[in-house]
């Protein structure tokens, strides 16, 4: 090999070296970006908060049972505990819609399902799980509200109940194909040594197949409350306007998320307390959140049943 | 036990296990029986207020002279900001976690961010827009803010798909790249990539999907709801299909339930024409 060409090569091994050494630190900077948005999400809670706390005493936002910022003067009021009640009604009435049907329509197709219903059904509850939250909240305010009006009719025109139902309609799919995969990951052989003792599809789905499979079941459960809680379009159209401290289902109640919608869509003025009100309800909502997905987390690491 | 004890228990057992049969599949069946009756709704509705016209016209306070071109350009704006961002952000932080992260603080740390940023609600991303890029960025309600703030949000979809995407790279092609004296990021790029592209792109679509149809972030950065002027550079306000639609379904007029519905079939088919291509792109992988 000539001196020159020794050198030529020396250089490119030069570069591959640099580029070894330099794209770990480029693409750490990128991966970095997911914690500057979790760190940005925090601060600007806290910080735009704390404009709102300057003036209303946290106890009284955490405990007050009026909800009336945009209201003038002294009818103006800061209790989020309307909000909260809003969210936890929608989300119970989305619960008793989805926990049962998405778990029971997980061991369909996990435990019973031949492959070829499967493949029909699995792509057909991915297509309702990819439909905007948007379509699903004119879905309720149009189809199933006039339908229940039929069926109750005091209901008023917005309300929690068919909020609440759409938003289960909604998460059916979440936790269908979680609580699947659950199970699906139980391994067959346990399977096959329950039906070895004679039990049917039933007894190994219900004593075998769930007990082992029961954290991921619960952790999908949790995973679904919190996207009830953090869902916004279908109760801010649905569930109207109304911060309402009720255990009425047939009325109007709002949500956490449908209020910030509500003064993020109107014209209340940047600084203004009204306008700080969005970021104090917002880390309500990002609080209950993060617990409930931290809660998952937990449950699915520390009771895990290990098979091998 | 008498025979006739036994032989009645199975028979028990048996009826149980098809009740219990039946219940689980109609269980499954409600979810397909939303879909189809939503579906049916919203096509009877709107399908009639869907022509030529309404596509190419601007909205009005008029129902029957309504139109979705502004907001069908600002979507399109917006998609096409929000995918190579994504792209490039997503698919370099998933070649980072599965290819060179060692098990560290830092990796720790960035994995946990992406599986708790993935359950944050959208419109806490929306509240994180419109204070960083809105305000502190000066960009207004801008595509660009909004385009941002969409990537946040759909950022760890894609991440997480990617992540799989390159997992499923068997090691022995890494291996037989490094045999031939390939170093580690000649073997990311030229070997571990265009395996991985086909799962990688799926992720992007389905991320994309999501953030067309997102409405509450986009409301919350400042949207317009009612706009006639077509978007024409990055710092321009805009309109976005669902948001569009959010404003046609608010209005009292009961006429605006079709322009809605309109609406939602443009967005329905956008979104379906994504779904259609990802699939065909991971049969395609999967025939690989």
């Amino acid at each position: 090999m000539t001196v020159n060409g020794h050198r030529l090569e020396l250089k490119k091994r030069k570069k591959l070296l640099s580029s070894d050494r330099i794209m770990p630190i480029v693409l750490a900077i990128f991966a970095g970006i997911s914690i500057l948005t979790t760190i940005g999400i925090v601060i600007i809670l806290l910080t735009e908060s704390a404009g709102f706390f300057r003036q209303v005493p946290l106890l009284d936002f955490l405990f007050g049972t009026k909800w009336t910022p945009l209201f003038a003067g002294s009818q103006q009021a800061f209790g989020v505990l309307p909000l909260v009640a809003g969210t936890l009604m929608i989300t119970g009435i989305a619960s008793l819609v989805a926990l049962p049907i998405g778990l029971f329509s997980g061991i369909y197709l996990s435990e019973y399902a031949p492959a070829k219903v499967r493949a029909v059904l699995k792509p057909l509850l991915e297509i309702l799980a990819g439909i905007p939250t948007i379509v699903y909240g004119f879905f309720a305010l149009t189809f199933v509200t006039p339908l229940l009006q039929k069926l109750i009719p005091e209901l008023s025109v917005f309300n929690a109940l068919s909020a609440g139902l759409v938003v289960g309609i909604m998460i059916i799919p979440m936790i269908s194909s979680l609580s699947e995969d659950a199970m699906s990951a139980v391994p067959r052989s346990i399977r096959d040594a329950a039906y070895a003792l004679g039990a049917t599809r039933f007894e190994v789905a219900l004593k075998v197949v769930v007990p082992a499979a029961l954290s991921g079941i619960v952790a999908s459960f949790v995973l679904g409350l919190s996207r009830a809680i953090g869902e916004t379009m279908i109760v801010a159209m649905a569930s109207g306007g109304l911060a309402n401290l009720t255990w009425n289902p047939l009325e109007s109640m709002q949500t956490l998320t449908a209020y910030i919608v509500m003064v993020a869509n109107g014209d209340t003025s940047h600084g203004s307390v009204e306008y700080y009100t969005i970021y104090a309800v917002g880390m309500v909502l990002f609080v209950m959140t993060l617990v409930m997905n931290l809660l998952a987390g937990y449950i699915k690491k520390k009771f895990r049943e290990e098979y091998r | 036990m008498k025979q006739t004890d036994l032989i009645r228990r199975i028979r028990i057992r048996k009826n149980r296990n098809s009740f219990f049969r039946t219940l689980f599949l109609a269980s499954t069946f409600v979810g397909v029986v939303a879909l189809a009756v939503l579906l049916a709704d919203i096509f009877v509705k709107g399908i009639g207020w869907l022509d030529w016209d309404f596509l190419t016209g601007k909205s009005s306070r008029i129902p029957e002279k309504n139109g979705i071109y502004p907001a069908l350009i600002g979507s399109l704006w917006l998609m096409m900001l929000t995918a190579p961002l994504t792209f490039i952000i997503g698919v370099a932080t998933a070649i980072y976690l599965e290819e060179y992260a060692k098990d560290n603080w830092f990796s720790r740390f960035v994995r946990m961010n992406i599986s708790n940023l993935a359950g944050v609600p959208s419109i806490v991303y929306g509240l994180l827009g419109l204070t960083v890029f809105v305000r502190m960025f000066y960009l207004g309600n801008s595509i660009l803010s909004g385009a941002l703030t969409l990537t946040l949000l759909v950022l760890p979809i894609l991440i997480v798909a990617a992540q799989e995407a390159i997992r499923a790279v068997p090691a022995s092609q890494r291996q037989a790249s490094y045999a031939l004296g390939a170093n580690k990021w000649q073997t990311v790029v030229r070997v571990v990539l265009p395996s991985a592209l086909p799962g990688i792109l799926t992720g992007s679509i389905l991320s994309l999907s999501r953030a067309i149809g997102e409405t509450a972030p986009i409301i919350a950065i400042g949207a317009v709801a009612f706009t006639r002027a077509i978007p024409d550079s990055l710092l321009d306000s805009f309109t976005a299909l669902p948001v569009q639609i959010f404003s046609w379904a608010s209005m009292s007029n009961r006429d605006f339930e079709h322009v809605a519905s309109a609406g939602i079939i443009v967005l329905l088919i956008v979104l379906l024409s994504m779904n259609a291509l990802a699939i065909f792109l991971r049969n395609k992988a999967q025939r690989r």
